[in-house]
């Protein structure tokens, strides 16, 4: 319907029990906008999701739908339409009816319902497939049905729980597009959710990035990826060389880090943390494999580290090169292949360097992987 | 190996064919009576092959009042037990995890306790309402109609539950919550949704529920009051001696039941072959076509043959007059009593004979013309000693003496009290 109808989430915790699946989210997402939720597997994606369509209430703080108070309303009363997790397209019935659901039991005539369907049908490029069974589409087919049924129903926000995870790569990548475009087509307010990092940046707005029930960091895709605002948004989203010690110094935004192993190093301090990190302070320096270049002698020495090739990779457009530093630091760089016919063998002795305006100093955390 | 294979696979075969006569000899044995004329349930001695017992079962008052009582009495158990079943299975999926193994268990237990308890629970609990009540005795409560649904209801109902229970299980509870999120209210999401996904499983439970009350006897002996139903009526008739027209009925049961998981298996067979086939479902349901129904599907030859045995058998018991067969049995009956009869005589006469001849055998060859009385051991007087030394032409026919020496039973003296004594005596001498 009308492009605007925005979000938000005050101060919304849930608990299961003593258990608790989302601390204290605050999310503010714009109407129209394309917003997703990313984070590993069990960190409470799913739950805000039904938070928001009125599967469950939160224990305590607000949800607000175009600025309405959410509070007591019921899944069906909500001006939300989710897609589920594994779509819950309805197996008994016909595609057409699947897609029309929503009009059959507000009681519209079956004339009106099956003049719907086919326009539907046409937009999700599936046209007179409407008398199949869901048993009798593709996973994208299905993927598609799922879509058209949630937007039959005319939502305000539409909800999509990892709609892409059951599909293979290539399939995955044309409905990226394709949902982006129905969004922009609709200008309706989409949440996404995802755990696939990639997802979430080609096609959001926004990106809030979760761990364990705790937003950890909500901003556009670039800035979730150059200047993430913890460690483990660093090291969650994209690849990343981490690098552990203590600040040893700090002027003018940028922070000289004592490495455990490769020395001082300098970095640019995460917006996120610009005044609060202070020396001494136990801290992590993340570059990414794409900062990382074999050093024209030109560099400073505290953007400079001495590694060893152990084997190298070619990846198409680019080549991927692991090395050891000083007390067996692993690294990785990643270098564009420009057409050079350059071999990287194990063993060769090379010095690195960096832009310090591309390494992040963060406070340490967690790591993703750990 | 090969040996040890193909003795394997006998060992097995003769298993199956002992586990299947186990299983089913009764059932056909019992079937085979239906039709021998003889009054009371018997394969042998074959009389004359007859239909009789089905016209006196059709004509039987009693049993057809059973029979329909037991209609009446499955339909509203059906209805009752289905509806309580379904509503228990919908609560244990609502219910607070807490107490969900709790309330399995209560739900369940109906089916533990004996239906002895159930019937006479179920009469004492009415009886006690109506006395509260006010009503008078023969008010609704005291209903025999009433009382045995609701008797069979209370157990019957929790086997309808444990059919939903496990096709809930297979239930994606999220498609209930699809359809409210589309805007369906919760009777909508239900009644859409859920139990047209619930149907078949409705089906097998009413079937179910039919046949547990139909065969119900012991909740049915306290409820029945007024209408006793078929089991009733049976269980009665058997006091009074029985003839093949239960035989009949029970032929009549396992052919019906026979045919109906006939056509289960055939409609089961069907959806699997075109599942395999690579159709689509939709196509499972499509029109009937000859040549279809019977490819590569065993159970639907089966069924065929099944229809048109039966179709067969009424036909020939239309047409088929058992009456001449039955005189010509008369006749030999009577013929053969002459025989016995004569038979007898001749013996006597013979006995008087040898007391006449004691002695000297006078027909010289050993070939005695003597008959030979009765011997007094089921097992005739092949266990006699002198029976072992084969068949000497020459021997003096002992047999006849043997019979005389009294005492000699079946077990010899074992169970004389006389030679107990002794024995018992001996022993405690030697203590
Ligand atoms: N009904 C529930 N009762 C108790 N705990 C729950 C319940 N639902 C979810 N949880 C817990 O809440 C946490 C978050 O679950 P959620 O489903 O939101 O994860 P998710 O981020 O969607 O993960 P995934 O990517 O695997 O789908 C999990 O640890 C889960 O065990
Ligand atoms: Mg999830």
């Amino acid at each position: 319907m009308s492009a605007g109808v925005g979000v938000d989430l005050q101060n919304m915790w849930i608990k299961f029990g003593d258990f608790v699946a989302v601390r204290e989210a605050n999310v503010n997402i714009k109407g129209g906008e394309f917003f997703s939720f990313l984070g590993p597997s069990g960190c409470g994606k799913t739950t805000i999701l039904r938070a928001v369509s009125g599967f469950l209430d939160p224990s305590d703080g607000k949800i607000l739908i175009g600025g309405n108070d959410m509070a007591g309303k019921g899944p069906n009363e909500r001006p939300t339409a989710l897609i589920f997790q594994n779509l819950a397209l309805f197996p008994l019935m016909k595609i057409w009816e699947n897609i029309t659901f929503s009009m059959e039991v507000k009681g519209a005539g079956k004339a009106e319902r099956q003049k719907r369907a086919d326009e539907l049908l046409e937009m999700i490029a599936l046209p007179g497939q409407g008398d199949k069974l869901p048993s009798e589409l593709s996973g994208g087919q299905k993927q598609r049905v799922a879509i058209a049924r949630a937007l039959c129903a005319q939502p305000d926000v539409l909800l999509l729980d990892e709609p892409l995870s059951a599909l293979d790569l290539k399939l995955r990548q044309h409905m990226r597009t394709e949902l982006r475009a129905i969004q922009k087509q609709v200008g309706i307010t989409f949440i996404y959710i995802t755990h696939d990092q990639g997802e979430a940046l080609t096609m959001s707005d926004s990106v809030a990035v979760m761990k364990a029930g705790v937003i950890d960091q909500i901003a556009g895709g670039k800035a979730i990826y150059d200047d993430p605002s913890t460690a483990f948004v660093a090291s969650f989203v994209g690849e990343n060389n981490v690098f552990r010690g203590k600040v040893k110094s700090i002027s003018k935004g940028y922070a000289v880090i004592d490495t455990n192993r490769t020395g001082a190093l300098r970095a640019r301090m995460a917006t996120a943390v610009k005044d609060t990190l202070k020396p001494g302070d136990d801290a992590m320096m993340f570059i990414r494999p794409e900062a990382l270049n074999i050093s024209d002698k030109k560099a400073r020495s505290d953007t400079r580290i001495k590694a060893v090739v152990q084997h190298s990779e070619f990846e198409g457009q680019a080549y991927n090169v692991f090395l050891k530093g000083s007390e067996d630091k692993e690294m990785k760089m990643s270098l564009a292949n420009r057409g050079e016919t350059r071999l990287y063998d194990a063993g060769l002795p090379l010095i690195l360097d960096y832009d310090a305006d591309r390494a992040v100093a963060l406070p340490a955390g967690e790591l993703a992987s750990e | 190996m090969k040996t040890e294979s193909t003795l394997i696979r006998v060992g097995l075969a003769i298993y199956l064919l002992m586990f299947f006569t186990y299983l089913l000899g009764p059932l056909i044995l019992m079937g085979i009576t239906a039709f021998n004329s003889a009054s009371f349930p018997q394969v042998t001695p074959w009389e004359v092959l007859t239909f009789e017992w089905f016209h006196v079962l059709f004509n039987d008052k009693r049993i057809l009042n059973g029979l329909k009582n037991s209609f009446i009495v499955g339909f509203f158990t059906v209805i009752l037990s289905v509806a309580i079943g379904l509503a228990g299975a919908l609560m244990l999926t609502q219910i607070w995890p807490r107490i969900r193994a709790t309330y399995y268990t209560i739900i369940i237990a109906p089916i533990l306790i004996p239906g002895v308890v159930l019937g006479i629970s179920t009469l004492v609990f009415w009886d006690r309402i109506n006395v509260m009540l006010g009503f008078s005795d023969d008010s609704f409560l005291h209903n025999g109609i009433f009382l045995t649904v609701l008797g069979h209801s209370t157990f019957i109902s929790s086997y309808c539950m444990l059919v939903f229970v496990a096709r809930l299980q297979r239930y994606d509870v999220g498609l209930t919550e699809a359809a409210l999120d589309l805007g369906a209210t919760h009777v909508q999401a239900f009644r859409k949704i859920q139990l047209p996904f619930l149907m078949p499983a409705v089906g097998s439970a009413a079937v179910l529920a039919f046949l547990a009350s139909f065969e119900n006897y012991n909740t049915t002996t306290f409820t029945f009051q007024k209408y006793p139903t078929l089991t009733i009526e049976l269980a009665q008739k058997v006091r009074y001696g029985i003839n093949p027209s239960i035989s009949a009925l029970a032929f009549i049961i396992v052919c019906l039941t026979v045919f109906f998981a006939l056509v289960h298996e055939v409609r089961t067979r069907r959806a699997q072959l075109a599942i395999a086939n690579g159709a689509p479902v939709g196509a499972v349901k499509g029109g009937f076509e000859m040549p279809k129904f019977f490819a590569g599907n065993p159970a639907a030859a089966v069924l065929a043959l099944f229809i048109a045995g039966a179709v067969a058998t009424i036909a020939i018991s239309q047409v088929y007059d058992p009456e001449p067969a039955k005189a010509i049995l008369l006749k030999e009956k009577r013929a053969e009593q002459k025989k016995r009869i004569e038979a007898l005589q001749e013996r006597l006469r013979a006995k008087r004979l040898q007391k006449q001849f004691k002695g000297p055998d006078i027909f010289g060859s050993g070939q005695s013309k003597v008959p030979q009385p009765p011997s007094k051991t089921p097992f005739g007087n092949v266990f006699d000693p002198g029976n072992l030394g084969g068949t000497d032409p020459n021997a003096k026919p002992k047999d006849a003496k043997t019979p005389e020496s009294p005492g000699k039973g079946t077990f010899g003296d074992v169970f004389n009290p006389g030679s107990l004594e002794t024995t018992t005596g001996t022993g405690d001498d030697k203590q």
